[in-house]
């Protein structure tokens, strides 16, 4: 990270410091009250969408520490989702536990389930493991419309309000707070995992998997933690989601959006935790956009314009991004800083 | 005996579809060490080019056959030099996330052009119906063996006694040998492509004939992708084979497993999935395909 010249640490504790300067703290102060003003000014629709590009934050946060620093590529990460969302459900609606309990649980089923489909991470890698994680989604999404007592099938589940120690998480503009609070502290907490010795060891294992063994670190062991983590963002990702729609169905996680989710890394910057909130923007607005001209450009093509763009838009950006700035938009972004901060030289 | 016999013709037709979409996925793969995971569209594209060229504009079919390959030349090479070569060198992630990307650009134009809707065209192309017995083997398995079989003793030939199937040997031996023996991998890595491209539109008009048109075509390509897993990522012989025993397999399952189900099945759609996980956990190199030792 570039810092303006005149800012130096005297021990290590300053120099690990998240905040450094008062430019820092101020502009983060800056965009936490304008994102907490958001519900104030902005229409239901808009509100709608912060709330999703918030949940989705919290998911790719798990999907940066999986793939952007361990390096194990998943394309199940939505069928990870579909099971944090679906053990929501059935906790709050079938079991009768509280919100502040079911959300946690559900988080660590996700897990549980993201060790279990991360076992042939430790014999495989690259293309197979992708294609692992691939099939992970589908047997997930087979299972649950399988087991219909429990999952409601197709139908779907619907689930109750939630509780927070007896008052009611009801209306938009409270479910935006929920996730504004959970999406900031994951993004602390992605951070913070990435600075501990389990988030050095994940880099290892990425950069050289065969030197990071013979270093003595544990592939065994920080591959499943990696899968662990990932997995319990998304779940509490899903959960979220759920939650929100009062309603639990397998159309919620569609497949494609696992790979939204590595497209997002892609345009944001990989294993970079802000990189996955630029990435997150970028692809959601395209959608949107794709979503806003679609209905214009529907009577010159045909009715489903929307659909077809809302694929072509994100997608373009993925290839551009790939060939033109493969680091993403925190590298673009941290090159222009440290060029404005050596300004004129 | 018969309903066993039944749904094992069936699933032929199936797997000659799957091992068509693998045949170009390891074309591409030998080649140039990249996975297309956009073959399934390639298959999509040639259904509804057909579907144009035939139904639409009513050319014949000699005509249309040649227009949909110029296409698909076309759009290979396109693909191959504008979104896969600089790419060259990048790891694998960069290459399946631009194959992807490139499956969702195809599907977005085939819903901008198409409007996404199931299209047949029948009565075009001749249907013949085999009948053994009480068995009838439906025209897509006839349509699948025959387009396969002259696929695949083409390409044989022309890897085996051409001067440009041997470049393209050579070069999935070791691409900077090749290079240095001056031979232009560029230039093979796009005609991989375009013959990929052809294979996969060519198959898709031929299927889009018997069975339709639609954007969940595209979704076979990625169940085929565990039939290049088993049958292993390099060996041609080795998606054909896979390819048929996943179709059966997948089709007997289906019709013997799916009434066992809790809730009425649907095993179909899974079970290559399944195949793929298992494999990937005892065999991750499949039934054919060439172990790599890893040197740091």
């Amino acid at each position: 990270m570039s810092l303006p010249s005149g800012t130096f640490a005297q021990d290590y504790a300053q120099d690990m410091r998240l905040m450094r300067t008062k430019a820092q703290w101020g502009s983060m102060g800056l965009l936490l009250v304008f994102l907490a003003t958001i519900p104030l000014w902005a229409s239901d629709s808009n509100l709608t969408t912060a709330t999703i590009i918030g949940i989705t934050i919290i998911s790719v946060h798990g999907l940066n520490i999986l793939t952007g620093n361990c390096g194990l590529v998943s394309m199940g990460h939505s069928g990870f989702m579909m099971v944090g969302g679906y053990a929501m459900a059935i906790l709050s609606a079938k079991v009768g536990l509280p919100f502040w309990a079911a959300m946690p649980a559900a988080g660590l089923i996700a897990g549980i389930v993201g060790v279990l489909f991360g076992l042939p991470s430790l014999r495989i890698k690259g293309f197979y493991l992708i294609m692992a994680t691939v099939s992970a989604y589908f047997i997930i999404h087979w299972l649950i419309l399988q087991f219909r007592d429990l999952t409601g099938g197709t139908d779907g589940l619907s689930v109750p309000t939630a509780t927070f120690f007896g008052l009611a998480i009801k209306g938009k503009a409270t479910y935006y707070y929920l996730v504004l609070v959970l999406a900031v502290l994951a993004t602390l907490v992605a951070k913070n995992i990435l600075r501990t010795r389990a988030g050095r060891a994940f880099v290892a294992i990425r950069d050289n998997d065969l030197a990071a063994e013979v270093m003595g670190v544990n592939l065994w062991g920080y591959r499943l933690q990696a899968f662990f983590i990932g997995c319990v963002f998304a779940g509490v990702a899903g959960a979220l989601s759920v939650q929100y729609y009062s309603y639990a169905n397998v159309e919620q996680f569609p497949f494609f959006d696992s790979v939204w989710f590595l497209g997002m890394l892609i345009v944001g910057g990989m294993g970079s935790t802000s990189g996955v909130i630029y990435g997150v923007l970028a692809i959601k607005l395209l959608q949107l956009l794709a979503t806003k001209i679609g209905p214009s450009l529907a009577e010159v093509v045909n009715p489903q314009a929307a659909v077809g763009l809302s694929l072509i838009l994100p997608s373009l950006a993925i290839i551009l991004f790939l060939i033109f700035a493969p680091r993403g938009i925190e590298h673009i972004w941290g090159r222009f800083r440290g060029y404005y901060q050596a300004w004129p030289f | 005996m018969t309903f066993f016999l039944q749904l094992a013709i069936t699933g032929l037709a199936l797997g000659m579809m799957y091992a068509l979409i693998a045949i170009g996925f390891v074309i591409i793969f030998k080649c140039s060490q990249a996975f297309n995971i956009a073959q399934g569209h390639f298959v999509m594209l040639g259904g509804y080019l057909g579907y144009t060229f035939l139904a639409v504009l009513h050319l014949p079919v000699w005509l249309s056959i040649i227009a949909v390959i110029a296409v698909a030349v076309v759009a290979g090479g396109v693909i191959e030099r504008l979104a896969l070569r600089p790419l060259v060198g990048q790891p694998v992630l960069a290459v399946i996330m631009m194959t992807i990307a490139l499956a969702g650009v195809l599907e977005g134009i085939a819903i901008l052009l198409w409007g996404g809707e199931y299209k047949t065209y029948h009565d075009v192309l001749p249907a013949i119906t085999l009948n053994l017995g009480a068995i009838s083997i439906p025209p897509e398995s006839l349509i699948g063996l025959i387009v396969s079989t002259i696929v695949v003793t083409l390409l044989m030939l022309m890897f085996r006694y051409t001067k440009i199937g041997l470049a393209m040997r050579a070069t999935a031996e070791d691409e900077q040998v090749t290079r240095g023996a001056g031979i232009r991998a560029t230039m093979v890595y796009a005609l991989a492509w375009i013959i990929a491209a052809v294979v996969g539109v060519v198959g898709g008009v031929l299927l889009g004939g018997v069975s339709g048109v639609s954007i969940a075509m595209s979704e076979i390509g990625l169940k085929a992708l565990a039939v290049v897993i088993l049958g292993g990522l390099d060996s041609i012989g080795g998606a054909i084979f896979a390819g048929l025993m996943l179709g059966i397999m997948e089709n007997l399952a289906a019709g013997y497993l799916d009434p066992l189900m809790p809730s009425g099945g649907g095993l179909a759609g899974v079970f290559p999935f399944i195949v793929m996980i298992l494999v990937l956990m005892i065999k991750p190199h499949g039934l054919f395909g060439l172990k790599r030792i890893e040197r740091v």
